[in-house]
């Protein structure tokens, strides 16, 4: 143990001297790409400014100008609610897909590899895609995917199905496959029918694949923008009284990007207060999901 | 009773055999109208969406010709760069990150400490909250054409890959690469051709991941890039749409057919690769 310490150090030492080259271009990209961003970001929330270099400090203006935001506050709730739906259909119908796949059916791989593939497609080729295909079945009731909330909220929700079914049913699959056989067939043994073996054997066993898959497909839904974008942007608006818009299929991201990018330059710092928000959420939900399901595996 | 037990199993799996058919050729059919409509002329892809191109409908390949000068924008530069941004990225990507988590674990100063920290604080970071900053800092820096923006890539995307590659060197018994150096290899030349080999599968994974991420991303290559010059392919299919002007529906299918065959034939060659280089992400993010 000594001497493999001792010779761990030297390694170490030798080591050392190498940072510029090992570490230096991570660093250099990591604060240009990150750490600087991030943390101007922070200080720009609290500042009321046209251009960078003539930020004026305001303190806390911008963030309590966001909750004023009708249309910000509205995008909250849509996506919460389309997150917490989303989650629900993508990770039942997955699990029930990888459960199917794992009984040893002939041409499961085909399926899987079908299953799979709308994921490697990128967001705004989908959004494309699908508003064809909506627009196609809504137009024959002379609609469009773009007039009614609803049909934009569905619409997303099956797209995102589409999309993310095939991801989520992989890990499943992964973690179906690590149940041991022989519990499997000792509660067969002992009488228990299909169904409680599924409930009291396997999917207590696959909850660290269900803690990944909750996690990823809330964060998931929290974060969308892409799809958001090209399949609605927003639409239908409705105009309210004091003239400004409030564009009901508009979700957090794409609420964010709208208000800095908009017309009105004074409200980067209220879009750059929304966007430290919204991290704060991201993070937020991410972390305490994850708390929250790792302890119930402790439990268990 | 046994055998009829089996014959029931038997009938069920074939119920299930054929359900799961039917849901997969529901699955492949967006796909499919797709490669209908891009053989459309405009007028007929939103009153016959799924109808097949026949007749009078029948456009041939003249969606797919227009499609190439559409929108302003040549389509082939848009191929060529998002192509030179996603090569650039990733290799840099692998290089440096591979380098700086092997540097990471092995040194394990308080420095390497607080930046391991840090590259994994960053993988809960969403886009939004650094865009404007980011592209701002990266327009000043003049990192906003294709060949500097992997820089970017390699910033903004360095959290997950160091936390994979760090997460599998932790795995890499410390023996080998004394061994290494008792023979006589510097660290520049143990990383090199000790370490670096043993990294391969993990090389993979994090490749097709980052592959997949920069191939099909908007949002960052729009803000950095300057658009009249460089679009990349996700970027000219949203401009063809969000351009004024009417919009060509059957150019739009065929340029959206041209750019997911090369996905798709990607995932059919490498698809193992792939699935597990994801599922890794997955149960490691």
């Amino acid at each position: 143990m000594q001497k493999k310490l001792a010779k761990g150090n030297t390694i170490q030492a030798s080591t050392r001297r190498w940072f510029p080259l090992f570490l230096g271009p991570v660093v250099a990209a990591f604060i240009i790409g990150f750490v600087w961003p991030f943390a101007q970001g922070i200080w720009l929330s609290m500042c009321n400014f046209r251009l960078i270099s003539d930020a004026k400090f305001t303190g806390f203006d911008n963030y309590i100008k966001a909750f004023q935001d009708a249309s910000f506050t509205h995008a909250f709730w849509y996506t919460a609610l389309f997150a917490i739906t989303s989650l629900v259909l993508i990770n039942v119908l997955a699990f029930i897909v990888a459960y199917l796949l794992t009984q040893g059916l002939k041409g499961s791989n085909i399926f899987r590899t079908v299953f799979f593939m709308p994921n490697l497609i990128g967001g705004i080729v989908l959004g494309y895609i699908w508003s064809m295909i909506f627009d196609g079945v809504l137009g024959r009731m002379n609609t469009s995917i773009l007039l009614e909330t609803k049909y934009g909220f569905w619409g997303l929700i099956i797209l995102m199905c589409w999309q993310q079914i095939g991801y989520m049913m992989i890990i499943y699959v992964a973690g179906l496959q690590a149940v041991p056989e022989d519990m499997i067939e000792a509660a067969r043994i002992d009488g228990a029918t299909k169904a409680q073996t599924l409930f009291q054997v396997t999917i207590p066993n696959v909850m660290p694949s269900i803690t990944i898959c909750v996690f990823l497909s809330l964060t998931n839904g929290f974060k969308l923008f892409d799809q958001n974008l090209a399949l609605t942007a927003g639409q239908p608006f409705i105009i309210q009284p004091d003239g400004s818009n409030i564009k009901t299929t508009e979700m957090l991201a794409l609420n964010i990007y709208n208000t800095f990018y908009s017309s009105n330059t004074t409200s980067q710092g209220v879009a750059q207060a929304k966007a430290v928000i919204f991290f704060i959420l991201v993070a937020g939900l991410g972390l305490a999901q994850l708390a929250y399901t790792r302890n119930k595996e402790v439990q268990q | 009773m046994k055998t009829n037990s089996l014959a029931a199993e038997r009938r069920n799996k074939t119920i299930l055999s054929v359900v799961l058919s039917i849901i997969s050729v529901i699955y492949v059919l967006p796909v499919l109208t797709v490669v209908l409509n891009s053989f459309k002329f405009n007028t007929y892809v939103k009153t016959d969406t799924f109808a097949l191109p026949t007749g009078e409908m029948w456009a041939g390949f003249s969606n797919f010709v227009k499609g190439m000068t559409f929108g302003n924008y040549p389509f082939y530069k848009s191929v060529l760069y998002s192509v030179v941004i996603t090569l650039l990225s990733t290799a840099l990507i692998l290089i440096c990150t591979s380098m700086a988590a092997w540097y990471i674990t092995r040194v394990n100063s308080t420095f390497c400490q607080a930046l391991y920290y840090l590259c994994v604080f960053s993988m809960v970071v969403p886009f939004q909250m650094v865009m404007f900053t980011l592209s701002k800092t990266a327009d000043t820096l003049h990192l906003n054409t294709p060949w500097t923006i992997p820089i970017v890539y390699l910033g903004f995307g360095a959290g997950l890959a160091i936390f994979m590659f760090a997460g599998f060197v932790k795995s890499i018994p410390l023996e080998i690469e004394e061994a290494a150096a008792i023979d006589g290899c510097g660290p520049v030349r143990t990383f090199f051709s000790v370490v670096l080999p043993m990294l391969k599968p993990t090389m993979i994974s994090v490749g097709i991941l980052e592959i997949m991420w920069v191939w099909n991303d908007y949002l960052l290559p729009v803000l950095v890039l300057d658009i009249n010059e460089y679009r990349t392919i996700p970027i000219h299919i949203q401009y063809l749409k969000g351009s004024y002007g009417t919009v060509d529906l059957g150019s739009t299918m065929a340029l959206i057919l041209l750019s997911i065959i090369p996905v798709i034939a990607f995932y059919l060659t490498c698809q193992k690769h792939i699935i597990k280089g994801v599922a890794a992400g997955a149960v490691k993010g």
